[in-house]
């Protein structure tokens, strides 16, 4: 595999294909992109199977300098490559998912997932600063128009609240990033992931950087561009924005905030500890009470997200494993809700939760697949978040009792929120008629929900085959912030050793 | 060693066939894979125990796959074998097959079948995953499972919405009590630095006397983790203040009450403290809260038993109350006895559960007490079956002599709570006397108003429709009865029913009477239970040594018991109403469940929906959209016209928008 462009054929390969599908008719257009998507899944498949875990921590490198400072610098770690069979993985079923669907501008729909595709790829691939961010930001035009040219309603209010809070975010993103490059004189990110900034700049920078990437948590209290987007976007689109998109900020506090600005990160470690027990107590308490659907799914991914940006701040290895872990699982279970969404919504034309009901009577197979991923999304222990939660928490726990306790509280709401849901969408008598008439699923929504149910299942069971790879770079990211490391309130004091409290010892 | 194995994954195996299989498998074969799979486990199950029992096996795990590894942290999938995982494989194995073979009778007409055998047998998965744990994780994966089979089958009858409504609150409070046990997980690891329950037994009694900061307080290491970890079992177990589940878990199908809300899952809570108990004796402040908790939960539910009208919410608080006895006995460090009470609780209360479906089954579905009377000549096989349970719960005995099961295990409970010593034993004591008290009478009044007396079925709307149908195809039948029986006839259960009975009266009866000597016998308790759990010779001694007054105290109140309701139910029967128009406050107090749900409904699940709501409409509407986003938005459209075209929402310039920063920034680069 060494030395062939893998990564570039990745990213190039679906533009090819999205300026091919803006000739085609509907219908080719369609097959032209699930063609495309299934072999980048192949090639994502590829990737992994030859990327060396216990090698070189940057693996499948190019470099190729284009003007100035500016360079086609790829090239992936075993987060990226994780990050990378996430994207690969959900576009095939996102393709499936709109075949039906979207009946208008079919060519232009398929082209505008195609982009997206190659900019997600490019995010987590792309070693360089400037390189980074223009696919950070270019990711977003796709999306703008997913939502505002096959949104709902009001599709143009979402896309403008989306528009108007990532825009502010990257706005800070990039002049911090400007400072950067001026002052370690590189834009090359592996380069500066072990520079050392001055730490009063540290906090100005992590700032800046953090406006970014709160947004795309999205972290409370820049979270209400999500419900809206979610709410309009079509459902392939939320599968995206929930499976992918949502993880690049995640992405960005392990790839920058942490390992380029170590003491920043442990002085404002509390900002993102605040934050995110604030968001998982009030967005599932705010989930607990919404009518819509994908309203409640939107809020309970805020939630979720809490955990993560508790799990990468713990400066711990459980703790950052197990933010990865739920950033992987969160976009398999929340896409998989989208699209169960999805199935009704394609039948009866509505979220609102109390059009449906008794769904188990008509639809059995589909109430099968909602129970797990419902209970995945409540993270019982053998689906993928329990795993990812459990280790976030075991490491919040270690560096903070309270925000191991607060964040606790979440699996008791989370499981109110998502029952609730349940029960109102698929037990009770068939109360309307329309719904009590839908069909089961299709073969087509078969092969979106299966997969994902197994790769669930898999990850909960044997969570062992994603953490792997992934190991050695939590490692050289705990090196680099080891000497930052915030002190835990624990503080375990070792008493003299008394007599049993009863009878005899054991 | 594989047979483990093959006991805990072929019920597994059987529920995922039922289960995907479902509608295109059909009734038979689902039933057929399902219950067959559960008497393989079963028979596989007994020869370990029986090896245990005569002393020839050894604790050994067989590790099964690699869990969950990062860093310090490395959790195994695998099965513990010990004697006391071997006691919880015959319960869990036996209850559930023989639940398995009643639910074919119990089940006939159910129109979604293989649903409801996928279930069982995936509920017993879980519960096998939980006994043979060999790491808190995998227990708490067991833990979680049980619930969420609890969960799924309480909900069965998903079309009514009380079954709906009790599925979710179970799930809920018991995710309350997750989250104790999730925080006690975190914390073992954080003290301890592993999950691996031998590991942390084996290093508990070095951090006796530690302290550790928890939410700004300084606390005693052990005694903090064994408090997180029981606010779990408190959960599962259904303590008083997370009890509220139980009694509403009732809506499911009357063998899931047999299996989960009796014999087995409820059970779980106990086994944990007894799994645990080396980390909990070093505790002396944990194990006072349980047995203080212990007690409160036997009297309150005892005291609750004895009003309730419908036969099924009965023997629920009574398990419930039970299950208090357990804790206690743990709490004052007789964990032998727990575990005995454990044991021969799962085959009487199995046995009372099946025998109350029996009931039902035979009345047409009616539960209310009130409208049963006199079946003891229609129904005798099933009355003899309950007589077994009432006797084995009640403790009939005589001491050296013969008893039956509760004689031994309940007994025991209350002597050691006695023998114990301290102040929380006394208190216990007390109180489990009382509440023997209230057990007898609750017991017998059960089968008084349902064996004895004279008929009132004509008040029930259940016999009216089913006389009603069945006074269609006869005429002669239409007639109005004057006898209180409507005209009905209750019919026997067939004998895939009445065989559970009979094998679960024979462990009703026996199994205190055989077992004692190896669960709590001074001297062979230690050997059979090898160090699976803290066995306390001391105990057991001065169990033996108390004052004969404590010794024939739980026989006494026994017999008391079932004088007053003698008394109340077949002399006198007008003494009840009497009774409850003196006392009327008390009895609405206790008829209405000491008012826990109400208190919990307004203190929590009002609140909860307030605040989420406030918090939508006022925080992220009336707050952050109105001052960010369109706030923003209103700024610009004053500033300029230019802005405004912006407000249009014309997609395409937002995208011009970018484009002009992407060439800012390269122009920016070139000229760097």
């Amino acid at each position: 595999m060494s030395g062939f462009p893998i990564l570039s054929l990745m990213i190039l390969l679906p533009i090819a294909a999205a300026a091919i599908c803006l000739f085609l008719s509907d219908q080719g257009a369609r097959w032209v992109a699930l063609a495309t998507t299934a072999l980048l899944f192949v090639l994502g498949i590829l990737l992994w199977v030859n990327y060396e875990i216990g090698g070189p921590q940057w693996q499948f490198v190019e470099n190729a300098p284009i003007f100035g400072r500016f360079a086609w610098a790829l090239g992936i770690d075993g987060i990226a490559l994780m990050l990378i069979m996430l994207s690969v993985f959900l576009m095939p079923i996102c393709v499936l998912a709109s075949w039906d669907a979207i009946e208008k501008r079919v060519p232009e729909y398929m082209a505008a997932f195609l982009m997206m595709e190659s900019f997600m790829i490019g995010v987590f691939a792309a070693q360089d600063l400037f390189l980074f961010y223009i696919f950070f930001e270019a990711g977003l035009i796709p999306m703008y128009l997913i939502i505002g040219i096959w949104g709902g309603v009001e599709r143009i209010k979402a896309s403008y609240k989306f528009f108007l809070y990532t825009l502010l975010g990257s706005v800070l993103m990039l002049v911090a990033m400007m400072y950067m490059v001026a002052t370690a004189g590189t834009t090359d990110i592996p380069t500066l992931m072990q520079f050392n900034f001055d730490p009063a700049v540290q906090n100005w920078l992590w700032l800046a950087f953090f406006a970014s990437f709160a947004v795309k948590m999205p972290m409370w209290p820049v979270h209400t561009w999500l419900p809206d987007a979610h709410v309009q976007a079509p459902t392939a689109g939320s599968v995206i924005l929930a499976g992918v998109l949502l993880k690049m900020g995640g992405y960005g506090f392990v790839r920058f905030s942490l390992p380029m600005f170590p003491d920043a990160s442990a002085t404002l470690v509390w900002v993102v500890f605040g934050l995110s027990m604030v968001a998982i107590v009030y967005t599932s308490l705010v989930a607990l009470v919404q009518q819509d659907m994908k309203k409640l799914i939107a809020y309970s991914s805020v939630a979720h997200m809490g955990f993560v940006t508790i799990g990468l701040f713990t400066f711990n290895r459980q703790g950052i494993e197990g933010g990865l872990i739920v950033m992987l699982a969160h976009g398999l279970v929340s896409a998989a809700l989208f699209l169960c969404v999805g199935v009704i919504y394609d039948r009866l034309h509505t979220r609102e939760i109390d059009r449906y009901g008794g769904l188990s009577n008509n639809m059995p197979y589909y109430a099968l697949f909602f129970m797990f991923f419902t209970m995945a999304s409540v993270g019982l222990p053998g689906t993928a978040n329990f795993v990812g939660e459990f280790l976030a928490l075991v490491g919040a726990y270690n560096a903070n009792s309270w925000v191991a306790a607060v964040a606790t509280t979440g699996i008791i709401l989370g499981a109110a929120y998502m029952l609730w849901l349940y029960r109102r969408v698929a037990f009770g008598e068939s109360k309307n008629a329309d719904a009590a008439a839908m069909p089961d699923l299709n073969a087509r929504e078969w092969v979106m929900l299966a997969p994902i149910a197994a790769a669930t299942l898999w990850m909960g069971i044997y969570p062992e085959s994603f953490i792997a790879p992934m190991r050695a770079d939590v490692g050289s990211l705990l090196a680099r912030v080891a000497d930052s490391t915030p002190a835990s309130d624990a503080q375990l004091q070792m008493g003299k050793p008394k007599a049993a409290a009863h009878g005899e010892a054991h | 060693m594989e047979t483990i194995k093959l006991i805990v994954f072929l019920p597994l195996l059987a529920a995922i066939v039922a289960g995907l299989g479902n509608r295109m498998l059909g009734n038979f074969a689902a039933k057929l894979v399902t219950t067959g799979a559960l008497f393989i486990s079963c028979a596989l199950s007994w020869p370990i125990f029986i090896s245990f029992l005569n002393g020839s096996a050894e604790a050994h795990v067989v590790p099964v796959l690699d869990f969950i590894r990062s860093g310090s942290l490395d959790v195994q999938w695998a099965l513990r074998v010990d004697a006391l995982t071997a006691v919880m494989l015959v319960v869990v194995t036996s209850v559930s097959s023989l639940v398995h073979l009643y639910s074919w009778g119990y089940m006939e007409e159910d129109p979604s079948q293989p649903r409801f055998f996928a279930y069982l047998s995936l509920f017993t998965f879980a519960m096998l995953m939980l006994v043979t744990a060999d790491s808190l994780v995998q227990m708490f994966f067991g833990w979680e499972g049980v619930g969420l089979a609890s969960y799924l089958l309480i909900g069965f009858w998903y079309h009514k919405p009380s079954a709906n409504a009790a599925a979710i609150k179970a799930f809920v409070v018991n995710r309350v009590g997750d989250f104790g046990f999730s925080l006690g997980i975190f914390g073992v690891f954080l003290v301890f630095g592993t999950v691996s329950i031998p590991a942390i037994l084996e290093a508990a009694p070095g951090y006796a006397g530690s302290t550790i900061g928890f939410l700004g307080y300084r606390v005693d290491t052990l005694t903090l983790l064994c408090i997180l970890l029981f606010i779990g079992a408190c959960g599962k177990s259904a303590q008083l203040g997370l009890h509220t589940w139980l009694p509403d878990a009732m809506e499911g199908p009357t063998p899931v009450s047999a299996l989960i809300h009796a014999a087995t899952m409820v059970t779980a809570g106990v086994f944990m403290v007894c799994r645990l108990s080396p980390l909990f004796e070093q505790s002396h402040t944990a194990m006072t809260v349980v047995t203080y908790v212990g007690a409160a939960t036997a009297l309150f539910a005892a005291t609750v038993g004895t009003t309730q009208t419908d036969i099924k919410r009965v023997i629920a608080y009574s398990t419930c109350s039970q299950l208090g006895y357990m804790f206690f006995a743990a709490g004052v460090g007789a964990f032998g006895a727990a575990m005995f009470h454990l044991f021969t609780h799962a085959f009487f209360k199995a046995l009372l559960f099946l025998g109350a479906g029996s009931v039902i089954h035979a009345m047409h579905h009616e539960q209310d007490m009130r409208y049963y009377g006199a079946l003891r000549k229609q129904i005798p096989l099933t009355f003899y079956a309950m007589m077994a349970g009432t006797l084995a719960i009640t403790g009939v005995g005589i001491a050296g002599v013969f008893g039956f099961a509760g004689f031994y295990s309940k007994d025991a409970i209350i002597e050691a709570a006695f023998a114990s010593g301290t102040e929380a034993g006394g208190v216990a004591f007390a109180v489990a006397v009382f509440s023997a008290l209230l057990t007898s009478f609750y017991s017998w009044r059960l089968i008084f108003l349902t064996f004895y007396g004279k008929p009132r079925w004509s008040g029930s709307e259940h016999i009216q429709h089913a006389a009603h149908d069945h006074g269609h195809g006869h005429d002669d039948h239409h007639h109005a009865h004057d006898d209180g029986t409507a005209g009905y006839h209750p019919h026997e259960s067939p004998v895939t029913m009445l065989v559970p009975l009979a094998l679960l009266a024979i462990g009703a009866i026996f199994s205190g009477w055989y077992f004692h000597e190896w669960f709590i016998g001074a001297e062979t308790g230690g050997g059979f239970w090898k160090g699976s759990l803290a066995f306390n010779e001391h105990l057991m001694h001065a169990m033996h040594e108390v004052p004969i007054w404590v010794k024939y105290s739980a026989t006494a109140v026994m017999l008391a018991g079932f004088g007053i309701a003698w008394m109340a139910y077949i002399r006198d029967t007008t003494i009840p109403a009497r009774f409850t128009a003196t006392f009327s406050g008390l009895y609405q107090f206790l008829l209405n469940k000491w008012y826990w749900d109400e208190l919990y409904d307004l203190l929590f699940v009002r609140p909860s929906l307030w605040i989420g709501r406030q918090f939508w409409q006022r925080g992220d509407i009336g707050t952050i959209d109105r001052f960010g986003p369109h706030g923003a938005a209103e700024l610009v459209q004053q500033g300029s016209k230019l802005a405004a075209r912006f407000q249009s929402g014309y997609l395409y310039s937002y995208a011009f928008v970018m484009l002009l920063g992407l060439v800012g920034l390269a122009t920016w680069m070139i000229v760097q």
